[in-house]
């Protein structure tokens, strides 16, 4: 066990009947960094999720968090961690400030401390003004800042984010995403997980891929985005021209892909200095009508696609146009 | 969000006394958190409050002027102790869906994540269930007094007898509990439950007593814990009890046979919920 690793994974594989929710999966997060479990639905991140956070247990492998064995050493593990899951973990009965309270005792608080806290955090998370309704009416937005805030009662070391921003309307996920990165400013672990491609790249210092219950990814953003091939490079004609993929191919790293009207070509590119003006010049001798050029770095969208086998990568995502 | 700054304190495992201590403290937290939901939503109470009402009147009213008691004395004397019975009997049903619809939420996620006593969140349930057993006793008695039911004993012997019933209501909710952590749904926690204690609430001298009986049911009927319990409370209120006369153990020796059956009951089914808790959440 590494000191400045405060999650760490060892091999963990669990079975559900006949689906191997995890293969073999290992994990690191150091002390004060933020990871994103990245993977489609079914990928096993929630799993993932449950067994590091001691609501499951894995049937193999060893993992640890803040230095204590999950499956052996569970009540310490809970003494570290907040977690947030998909579903609201609130008492819908409850008001708000109700449930901040009665975790914060159950999280050993002192009852004057728990209700200090709650203020506390029901103004962070601004909800001061509803936190005396019952959380049946509170909108997805409260509840998430809700459930957020009751993770949050006891300070936690580590903090699991099981897709925190599912289902939020886009003022709110950019709200969330504000309060992580507030957290990790402060010092707090996150491991949080994601369908969100822009969620895993906005948040997170490094990304792990799941799919099918494997790693079949790890990386900085930037690092999985240049491993799928530097740069794309799309070039749209204003007639199609038979001479266009041959003149493209000298830049390619891959194969040149071709729209069905003749009028799109794309390929991953070389990563290199003067890309766009050289394959200009190139059409352009090759007697190719160029109506645009561009080179997009992949989004974590193309990476995800190349990683997971989802087909050829989609281009009107906003690049960075050369 | 300097608010948020971590603390790098650990937060050690109380020990000894305390951890008996905050193991309180959490039952008790757990326990205010249902009467919460019972102050918000006073109906889900009616088992305990309307239903002895309402089978109080039933009882005396309706069927109690065609009853003549064997060995003699008024149906409404006899009939209240089985009431108290059956009404804390069939409370036990309410239980099982309560703490089915509980497991079925996200608030049990959240709990098990936290430090605290995982057996609290069964311990807290079963505290508030034996206060809301209390009201339920207190309303069968007040309407009991209502329309002419009296005591003949001194007040503890009174108080001894709603003690038992009690205790073995609190035995029941185990039961309750484990039908609860030992089915998928609330559906077929309700379902189950009723199977259980429907049958050994009326299988039972609760409302008639066993001599008028087929022998192989009053067999039954006399061996039935809930026979026990509203025996042991006739004898313990002075009222008439035509099960003294009947010769099976538990009939000659109500009381003993009452705290008998509640701790095995106890004995067999808390264990068995932690088991089913463990297993229920383990996934």
């Amino acid at each position: 066990m590494n000191d400045r690793m405060m999650i760490e994974a060892a091999a963990l594989s669990k079975r559900y009947g006949e689906t191997q929710a995890l293969d073999e999966v290992g994990l690191e997060v150091a002390t004060g960094s933020i990871v994103g479990m990245l993977g489609p639905n079914g990928a096993g991140k929630t799993t993932a999720l449950r067994i590091l956070t001691t609501l499951s247990t894995p049937d193999r492998g060893q993992a640890w968090v803040a230095g204590h064995d999950v499956v052996t050493d569970a009540a310490a593990v809970r003494r570290q961690i907040g977690v947030t899951g998909q579903e609201a973990t609130l008492d819908e009965v409850l008001t708000g400030r109700q449930n901040l309270v009665m975790v914060g005792e159950l999280s050993r608080l002192r009852r004057a401390e728990a209700r200090r806290r709650a203020k506390e955090l029901l103004e962070l998370f601004e909800l001061t003004d509803a936190a005396d309704r019952i959380v049946k009416g509170y909108s997805g937005g409260m509840r998430r800042r809700l459930d957020l805030a009751a993770s949050l009662m006891m300070r936690p070391a580590v903090l699991f984010l099981d897709e925190p921003t599912t289902g939020l309307d886009p003022t709110s996920r950019q709200r969330m995403w504000g309060v992580i990165r507030g957290l990790v400013a402060d010092g707090v672990t996150v491991l949080l997980t994601t369908q969100y491609l822009d969620e895993a790249d906005a948040l997170a210092d490094s990304i792990v891929v799941l799919d099918h219950g494997r790693v079949v990814a790890r990386g900085t953003p930037r690092e999985l985005k240049a491993a799928t091939g530097s740069q794309l490079l799309e070039v749209t004609l204003s007639a199609p021209h038979e001479g266009a993929a041959t003149a493209l191919a000298a830049f390619s790293v891959a194969s040149v892909k071709t729209s069905d009207d003749g009028l799109r070509l794309w390929t991953p590119a070389r990563n290199e200095p003067g890309l766009v003006v050289d394959a200009l010049r190139t059409l352009d001798q090759a007697g190719v009508p160029v109506e645009d050029i561009t080179v997009h770095r992949p989004s974590l969208d193309d990476v995800f696609a190349a990683l997971t086998g989802g087909g050829a990568p989609k281009t009107e995502d906003a690049g960075v146009a050369a | 969000m300097s608010a948020t700054a971590v603390s790098t304190v650990e937060i050690g495992a109380p020990t000894g006394f305390g951890r008996l201590r905050s193991w309180w403290d959490d039952v008790w937290a757990l326990t205010r958190r249902s009467l919460i939901h019972v102050r918000r939503d006073p109906m889900q109470l009616a088992d305990v409050t309307i239903q002895p009402v309402l089978f109080t009147l039933l009882f005396v009213y309706v069927f109690g002027a065609a009853m003549v008691l064997p060995g003699g004395g008024a149906y409404k004397q006899f009939v209240l102790a089985g009431l108290l019975v059956m009404n804390l009997t069939t409370a036990g049903m309410g239980t099982a869906v309560g703490l089915s619809t509980d497991l079925s939420t996200g608030v049990i996620n959240r709990l098990r994540t936290l430090p605290m006593s995982q057996t609290a969140i069964l311990v807290g349930g079963s505290l508030s269930n034996l206060l809301s057993a209390a009201v339920c006793s207190t309303i069968v008695a007040v309407t009991g007094l209502a329309i002419g039911w009296r005591p003949e004993t001194a007040l503890p012997s009174v108080l001894a007898g709603f003690g038992i019933a009690l205790l073995f209501s609190y035995a029941l909710t185990w039961l309750a509990a484990d039908i609860a952590l030992g089915v998928s749904s609330p559906e077929s926690a309700q379902g189950i439950a009723f199977i259980i204690m429907f049958p050994l609430a009326f299988v039972s001298n609760a409302f008639a007593p066993t001599q008028g009986m087929p022998a192989w049911l009053a067999t039954v009927a006399n061996w039935n814990p809930v026979s026990a319990v509203a025996a042991a409370c006739r004898v313990l209120f002075g009222n008439p009890n035509p099960s003294a006369a009947v010769d099976a153990w538990p009939m000659q020796h109500p009381v003993e046979a009452s705290l008998l059956w509640s701790l095995v009951i106890l004995v067999a089914c808390v264990p068995l919920a932690a088991r089913l808790y463990r297993r229920r959440t383990r996934n």
